[in-house]
């Protein structure tokens, strides 16, 4: 890790209005599970659609992709990315610490409202559950759409058909895409946690372990070796 | 002022070919069916080198190859003796400024040049950016944020943070695009202590003055081949004893003709009855140094001259064709 690139990877950041905006997420995700509640309705009622649709299949794979997105590509879109490719650093070096920005602030930015969305809906276990779910998510995400930014101009297009077709759509036709699903991977850890009712499965715990890892690891090294080749391009040739 | 030891060490300069420290051999370079840069073969040594050519001839590439920012298509480069492409470790003893300005805007020059000392492993990055700051002129607004400074202000700290490892190789890639002229003689007299401090200076360029203020020796680079290389007088020799065009008004255009096709120095005249003379000279000096003194003779008043083919682009097609 290296603190420099990290530091200024977080300062770029956070003075982006993008990701400012998806502070509105978390904002929305608590609001609605207050109102539910007070409403009267159980978790197992407002669950599916505030935790699970909006929480689970919207905010966190959305932030991740902004964020896991933004680390390195807004530098390539700009750039900047040259400052720092002409230093004398492992390129494994610039990944991990970009990485580990992206993971860090997307856990922080999801994992805590889906902590509180769980305490709300009255149970330790399910905040616990979908704490650890959207770590989980975090890593896998992150890698995949910092990956992203390397292989396409259009990284942020390609992670939206991944989260709305591959994901969603698809997700819900076809069982077989469940296997590469890290939304998946994200209910199956935090029902294991929680044992809560509403959050329903398609994939085994160590399916879910393994493919995290195998998501994490290989988008990770992918990157480390697209950033060694990558090409600058100047404005004129 | 001097740059000191807190760079980490360069590599071994005794693996370079006779005191080169940026070879090319038989570079080429291409997109799909477009060819950028084609069979370049050069190497650079110690000093300071101008890379000359128009807009679009492929200095930029060729700056990127070196930078190893892009992958020669076919041909060898290194650069301090070890292939650039892929070799993260030759920016230990590279600096590089490219063209695109672009930078963290939220930084203050001092944060800037400071994070480059640091990501270089510096022994002391707080003195080398100190340093490289002061060398640069820019101690006073270093505390201001990068978005609030003009573009050669930009321009000056982009150097402090490519020169503050104290590189023995720096590329630099249309440095003097938006200084203004003080600016420009600062960073002028910045690249002749570089490069008589034995460091390799290369430095590109469409501006043909701006090659002839601060470079002896000059690489030329016309539609991605290597049109000449060598001694900048040699070339701007060439550069001027070609043939120039011109055209001529004057209170008789028809008597002027006359008697300027029985000077050596003219090759031929046209007249057009709207237009006036055209005229084809064999080399700028003798012809300007002649036409006024036919024209006295002749009690003929010249209302206009103008060179036609002054653009760089003609300049460099001639330099190609010889």
């Amino acid at each position: 890790m290296n603190l420099t690139i990290a530091r200024i990877t977080a300062r770029a950041l956070f003075g982006r209005r993008r990701f400012l905006m998806l502070l509105l997420f978390p904002v929305l995700l608590i609001g609605i599970a207050v109102l539910a509640r007070s409403l009267g309705a159980t978790v197992d009622n407002w669950g599916p659609p505030v935790i699970v649709a909006l929480g689970i299949a919207i905010m966190l794979p959305v932030v991740a992709l902004i964020v896991g997105t933004g680390v390195l590509g807004s530098e390539i879109d700009d750039g900047t990315i040259a400052h720092i490719l002409a230093k004398p650093l492992p390129r494994s070096e610039i990944i991990l610490s970009k990485l580990y920005v992206a993971i860090t602030v997307t856990a922080v930015t999801t994992g805590v409202p889906l902590f509180i969305t769980g305490l709300i809906g009255g149970s330790t276990s399910l905040a616990v559950g979908l704490l650890v779910g959207a770590v989980v998510g975090s890593i896998a995400y992150s890698a995949l759409f910092m990956l992203l930014s390397l292989l396409t101009r259009v990284p942020v297009l390609i992670g939206l058909a991944y989260i709305l077709i591959w994901e969603s759509l698809l997700g819900r036709l076809l069982s077989g895409t469940s296997v590469l699903s890290i939304q998946q991977y994200v209910l199956t850890v935090a029902e294991r946690i929680s044992h809560s009712d509403f959050l329903t499965t398609r994939v085994s715990l160590p399916v879910a372990v393994a493919m995290t890892f195998i998501f994490a690891v290989g988008a990770t090294l992918l990157a480390i070796d697209r950033l060694r080749s990558f090409s600058v391009v100047g404005e004129t040739t | 002022m001097t740059m000191t030891d807190t760079g980490p060490t360069s590599p071994a300069p005794s693996t370079m070919d006779n005191g080169s420290t940026v070879v090319l051999r038989s570079v080429s370079k291409w997109y799909g069916n477009v060819v950028a840069v084609n069979d370049i073969t050069m190497s650079l040594g110690p000093g300071v080198t101008g890379l000359l050519g128009p807009n679009g001839a492929g200095k930029t590439t060729v700056l990127h190859m070196m930078a190893g920012f892009l992958a020669p298509s076919k041909g060898e480069l290194t650069v301090l003796g070890q292939p650039a492409w892929r070799n993260p470790s030759i920016y230990s003893g590279l600096g590089i400024i490219s063209e695109r300005e672009s930078v963290h805007g939220f930084l203050t020059g001092w944060e800037f040049v400071l994070a480059s000392a640091k990501l270089h492993r510096l022994k002391d990055p707080e003195a080398a950016a100190r340093r490289a700051i002061e060398l640069v002129e820019m101690s006073d607004a270093q505390n201001r944020k990068l978005s609030t400074y003009s573009k050669g202000m930009r321009q000056r700290t982009r150097v402090a943070a490519a020169l503050v490892h104290d590189p023995l190789v720096l590329l630099l890639d249309e440095p003097f695009n938006g200084m203004d002229p003080r600016q420009r003689m600062h960073m002028m007299s910045l690249l002749h202590t570089m490069g008589a401090q034995g460091r390799t200076v290369l430095f590109s360029s469409h501006i043909l003055e701006e090659v002839e203020q601060v470079s002896g020796t000059v690489q030329v680079i016309v539609a991605g081949r290597l049109a000449a290389s060598g001694d900048y007088r040699t070339i701007r020799r060439l550069m001027t004893n070609r043939p120039h065009v011109f055209t001529i008004r004057s209170s008789d255009d028809r008597r002027l003709a006359v008697a300027l096709i029985g000077d050596p120095s003219v090759a031929g005249v046209e007249i057009d009855p709207t237009a006036g003379l055209t005229l084809k000279a064999r080399d700028y000096g003798s012809f300007t140094r002649a036409l006024p003194k036919i024209a006295r003779a002749q009690g003929i008043r010249i209302q206009q001259l103008l060179p036609t083919d002054e653009s760089l682009e003609s300049v460099f097609s001639y330099l190609v064709a010889s």
